[in-house]
């Protein structure tokens, strides 16, 4: 099973979506039962994953290779390393809890719906998997087209806005992506006298480094807006408020992290002299920074319960970004578990929202106030969710931010300075959120009787909640699985660098 | 020695009152909230009995927590004599507080609630004070700075509750800014986060290594931390308010153990003080300007329980100054005797609400002496506790403190000594207000039960006595030998000032009760600058809160983001609106037209490719 483990967690939910074109679309309980069995599949074929996984061995495991289009060069090869086991993980576990969510959010075309959601999942497992530019580009540009129906058609109501802008603002980075990948394609041609996407072959690209920075911007736009970075994040608010709970919770948990993945998996390996440029880099430090606390600000100032949300991703994203581009052990697995963490905590959060917003139909926070009161054990929830994305000590937050700060610190002590002052801006945004929302006295009479949490709704948060405290009290396997491939990143763009901090540290004592 | 059982014990009331307590009885919440911490009690002196002298620290190593790069960062617990002496006065006051809570809170609704937040409370305190590492006292401190919000806005019915909770939390983490800022630091110079570790390195580092610079830099941050933590100017304006928070809460947390974290850390990071003089006379400054400033502050009050917060803030000013000048023992040793006489004089004023049915203003106080005569005598015991006079406990740990500062700088001594004058008048202002003169209020006061009046006597008598405890000898041990220079002298003058405020206040309050508002009148605009608190909060509001808000709605958020990002992607955008409309046309919502089309773009994509590749 090992040889097609990766092959299997990729089509499981693909597998799932060919028998559901075969359920018809009147019998709505069958297509979510055979959804949630889909989505439940999807994540048990991907636990042999996490416990075969050998951290100890160095490069790509579970490797799968077979020619697509040779004339092309273009192969179906994937396989993973620590950072994108992680992130595989993630989708799993979000996929179910997903499609666990959706039970009642949806009543219209739920065949459609669920499908949606089953070609999303592969685009996105795709998209970590791939070790080949075209077919990473492919599944990239298919994570698109699901997206964007889940946002135009079972959105809020501004869906078509935000879902073409979600659309046009991805498509054009990818555009420049793509011309990026072009040109390392060509540049392998004319150095090596072969075509191919491989990742291992165009590392091996020597350009001259006018050119790489070029490549490295177009890359860079690419991923930015997906991240998003500031100021490349303005689709993000429109999509998640439109977007239905499960598509903003798959929105923030994993898509967002396809952009931090993409920085690491090609432009850190691809282009190392660009990513190591003073310039570059602290270009890229600097709007990290405006990120985290831009966006922590914007959030202080939202009316719209999910638009605060929503900054505060891009809030939480500017420190992943931080973190790589620290370009050191403890920002880049800080940033890889930071990408995890806010997957947790972001993701608890909005489908915190989603629990409200269906017995209310309402994101203004001005509608809410003393829920804690009627709904207490959502009440506790949200408080478990708001304190992790927090960063409380304990929970799982606290560990990815500490280390990300450390490496950014490490780097440059002013980022750091700048960077923590997030972390107060990040509670302030949410206590106050936590405050108004559920807080008080109830002052508005329909939410005298909401209802509390139901057994499924609890469902969906009890794994979150305990996987947020797995890392936040033990976090060592994640960082025993991500020190190989940091290591050999930090290694690809600063040679030397654990040589030299050996050297460090012996002349220190 | 299972140091975890420690703080595993109030964990696990935690766990069972947050989870069963809702549906089972008092009684049962009662057991698991006191037992749990009584049991922490009991096992923190047969630790420490079984592990005798202390002469070094014992520590135990669980697991590694965080792994990253040459960082290691371990799951320890550590247990030396300052430690020692910590886990003695949270337990120890803990359990009293407790008991006392169960029948101050008998009454109100969320019984279960209070009580688990009250064990997660010294859950966090304990692993604050034993953990072996930065970063393990980093997760107490924050999870105390938790607790403190829970229950600060434990009536969370009430906005000025929630408020205040968010309050103190937010602050709390603009000291924590300093404080992370400092671990980072700590860790490029020293490569771990671990106490040993770190202080051998400082010790050894006289001779090479880590600049006075660096140490500087670090005990600065730590102290912005600590000022965050334990009240100091300027970060000190979230304890006043805290008071929002039921009294036993503001006797626990923001009188003996929590807001004392800030004092403890820097006396447990003292290698790196001592080695940044500069620092320490910040700290000494900061310490003094502090207990001044809240003094001053505390003379016009007229709730009872802002005096006390206004006291506390003060006092931990004076342990400040004492830490600053090098007195690290007197200075734990005042926040030991201070955690006695404040959580008595909290839980009086406490019995005292209680028995004016919820009443906090002096002024609709007066008389209760005869009325509620336990309650009153022992909040006398506190009063001449704090105010310095001997033999009782204040009077040992605050003149170690003055005579230390009298060391450090003299002015300074003399700065003390008047602060210390005005502690006693406030406390015995408070006193006479609440105790002497008629009654001026509309309820029936009547005397607390057993359960309440019970602590308050032990109390009373730690507040007279605790002076005895030989904390002083117990920690000379361990921390710098400081030079002895005891004179007489300055103690009677110490002294004398603290009678000379009781004196006045007596004179004020009980003799000639209408001077007081003459006094008032004839000095009305000093006056109403004390009695509003030199409108720090509105200072603050207007220099902070207010232009972060603007900024925030105005510039960042309508200008920039939904003016200038979004006007230049809708001008992109609305140019492809039209290509939107027309790609309308082929959403047809019909699933195997969508999957036609990808695979037709997908087909077209290589092929355009292909006649790229193809033409080199």
């Amino acid at each position: 099973m090992d040889q097609h483990l990766l092959s299997i967690i990729l089509f499981t939910p693909l597998a799932g979506l060919a028998v559901l074109l075969f359920i018809p679309g009147s019998s709505k309980n069958v297509i979510r039962i055979w959804a949630n069995v889909v989505a439940f599949a999807g994540f048990l074929v991907s636990l042999p994953l996490a416990t075969r996984f050998d951290k100890g061995a160095s490069g790509f495991q579970f490797v799968e290779r077979a020619e697509w289009i040779p004339s092309l060069g273009v192969q179906y090869l994937i396989g993973v390393d620590g950072i994108s086991m992680l992130l595989i993980m993630l989708t799993t576990v979000f996929g179910f809890i997903a499609a666990l969510s959706s039970w009642n959010a949806v009543e219209e075309r739920v065949k459609e719906y669920y499908a949606m959601f089953m070609l999303l999942q592969t685009g996105m497992i795709g998209v970590f998997l791939a070790l080949d530019f075209f077919l990473f580009y492919v599944f990239w540009e298919l994570v698109l087209v699901p997206m964007y129906f889940i946002i135009g058609v079972w959105g809020g109501p501004r869906k078509l806005y935000a879902a073409i802008k979600f659309f046009l603002y991805t498509l054009a980075g990818s555009v420049l992506m793509l011309l990026g990948i072009l040109a390392l394609y060509f540049q392998y041609h004319a150095q090596f006298g072969a075509y191919t996407f491989e990742i291992a072959n165009l590392m091996k690209v020597v350009l001259e480094p006018g050119m790489e920075r070029w490549v490295f911007w177009a890359f860079f736009v690419g991923f930015a807006i997906k991240v998003p970075m500031f100021p490349f994040h303005t689709w993000l608010p429109d999509a998640h408020v439109e977007a239905p709970t499960a598509g903003s919770v798959i929105l923030a948990a994993v898509l967002l992290k396809m952009g931090t993945y993409g920085f690491l998996r090609f432009s850190l390996p691809l282009l190392p002299r660009a990513s190591n440029d003073v310039e570059i880099v602290r270009i890229l430090a600097i709007l990290s920074i405006v990120g985290i606390i831009y966006g922590a600000l914007v959030c202080l100032m939202q009316k719209d319960w999910k638009k605060l949300i929503a900054y505060s991703s891009v809030s939480h994203l500017g420190f992943c970004t931080l973190g790589i581009f620290a370009l050191n052990p403890n920002g880049i697995a800080g940033s890889v578990l930071q990408q995890i963490n806010h997957g947790i905590s972001t993701g608890m959060l909005f489908l915190v929202i989603g629990v409200m917003y269906e017995r209310r139909h309402t994101r203004e926070i001005s509608e809410y106030g003393g829920i804690a009161h009627v709904m207490p054990k959502y009440a506790i929830v949200f408080a478990i969710a708001m304190l992790s994305s927090a960063g409380l000590p304990l929970l799982n937050g606290f560990v990815g931010e500490f280390t990300i700060l450390q490496g950014a610190f490490e780097a440059n002590r002013v980022w750091a300075a700048f960077a923590v002052s997030g972390v107060i801006l990040g509670a302030a945004y949410l206590l106050w959120l936590y405050q108004r929302v559920m807080l008080g006295q109830v002052t508005n009479g329909k939410n005298l009787r909401l209802p509390d949490l139901s057994a499924r709704e609890m469902a969906v948060f009890l794994p979150l909640i305990a996987w947020a405290l797995w890392i936040g009290v033990y976090p060592k396997p994640y960082f025993d699985i991500l020190e190989k491939p940091v290591q050999q990143l930090v290694e690809r763009v600063k040679p030397g660098y654990y040589q030299g901090q050996a050297a460090l540290k012996a002349g220190v004592r | 020695m299972l140091l975890w059982l420690i703080p595993i014990f109030p964990l696990a009331g935690f766990v069972i009152n947050g989870i069963f307590g809702r549906s089972r009885s008092k009684a049962f919440v009662n057991t698991v909230a006191i037992g749990s911490v009584l049991l922490s009690f009991a096992w923190v002196v047969k630790t420490l009995l079984a592990l005798g002298e202390l002469e070094t620290a014992h520590i135990e190593r669980y697991f590694t927590w965080i792994e990253s790069g040459e960082l290691r960062i371990g799951m320890d617990l550590a247990v030396d004599r300052l430690t020692a002496v910590m886990l003695l006065v949270v337990t120890g006051i803990g359990s009293i507080i407790h008991v006392y809570a169960t029948g101050y809170m008998a009454h109100e609704d969320g019984y279960y609630r209070f009580f688990s937040y009250m064990n997660l409370f010294m859950f966090f305190m304990l692993v604050l004070v034993l953990g072996g590492n930065y970063l393990i006292l980093f997760v107490g401190w924050e999870g105390v700075g938790l607790c403190s919000y829970l229950l600060i806005g434990f009536y969370y019915l009430r906005k000025s509750a929630t408020n205040a909770g968010n309050k103190a939390f937010i602050v709390n983490r603009i000291g924590d800014f300093g404080f992370s800022l400092a671990m980072f630091l700590i860790v490029i110079s020293f490569n771990s986060l671990d106490f040993g570790t770190v202080f051998s390195q400082v010790n050894r580092s006289g001779v090479n290594g880590t600049s006075e610079a660096a140490m500087t830099t670090i005990a600065l941050l730590l102290m912005v931390g600590a000022c965050g933590k334990s009240a100091q100017f300027p970060l000190y304006v979230w304890l006043p308010d805290a008071m929002e928070g039921p009294t036993p809460v503001s006797a626990l947390i923001h009188a003996a153990t929590m807001v004392t974290a800030g004092v403890y850390m820097v006396a447990r990071s003292w290698p790196i003080y001592m080695h940044a003089p500069g620092a320490m006379n910040v700290v000494a400054l900061i310490g003094l300007f502090t207990a001044v400033f809240a003094a001053t502050i505390g003379l016009a009050q007229n709730d009872i329980k802002k005096v006390f917060a206004y006291s506390t803030v003060s006092q931990l000013g004076y342990m400040f100054l004492g830490l600053g000048s090098g007195a690290f023992s007197a200075s734990i040793f005042h926040l030991m005797t201070h955690a006695f006489f404040k959580a008595l004089l909290f839980l009086g004023a406490g019995s005292v609400i209680h028995a004016c049915s919820g009443e906090q203003d002096m002024r609709h106080m007066g008389g209760l002496r005869t009325k509620i005569p336990w309650t009153c005598w022992t909040i006398f015991c506190a009063a001449i506790a704090i105010a310095g006079i001997p033999p009782f406990s204040g009077f040992h740990s605050k003149d170690a403190i003055l005579l230390a500062a009298h060391h450090h700088a003299p002015w300074m001594y003399w700065v003390g000594v008047v602060t210390a004058a005005m502690t006693a008048f406030y406390v015995f202002r408070a006193f006479f207000m609440t105790f002497f003169g008629s009654y001026r209020g509309h309820h029936h006061p009547h005397e607390s039960p057993a359960s309440m009046i019970g602590p308050l006597v032990v109390l009373a008598l730690l507040s007279l006595g605790g002076g005895y405890i030989a904390i002083p000898h117990f920690l000379d041990k361990f921390f710098p030998i400081m030079e002895e220079a005891h004179d007489a002298t300055l103690v009677a003058i110490s002294v004398a000032a603290g009678a000379l405020g009781i004196g006045f206040a007596a004179l004020l309050y009980v003799f000639k009760p209408g001077l007081p508002d003459s006094i008032v009148a004839s000095l009305r605009s000093l006056h109403s600058l004390v009695y509003n608190k030199y409108w720090v909060d509105e200072i603050y509001d207007l220099l902070v809160v207010k232009p972060l808000v603007g900024i925030s709605r105005v510039g960042l958020w309508r200008i920039a983001d939904a003016g200038i990002i979004d006007g230049i992607a809708n001008g992109v955008g609305g140019r492809a609106q039209g290509i939107g409309r027309a790609l309308r046309l082929i959403q047809s919502g019909n699933i195997r037209s969508y999957a036609t089309w990808v695979v037709a773009g997908s087909i077209a994509m290589i092929v355009a490719m292909g006649l790229v590749g193809g033409s080199r």
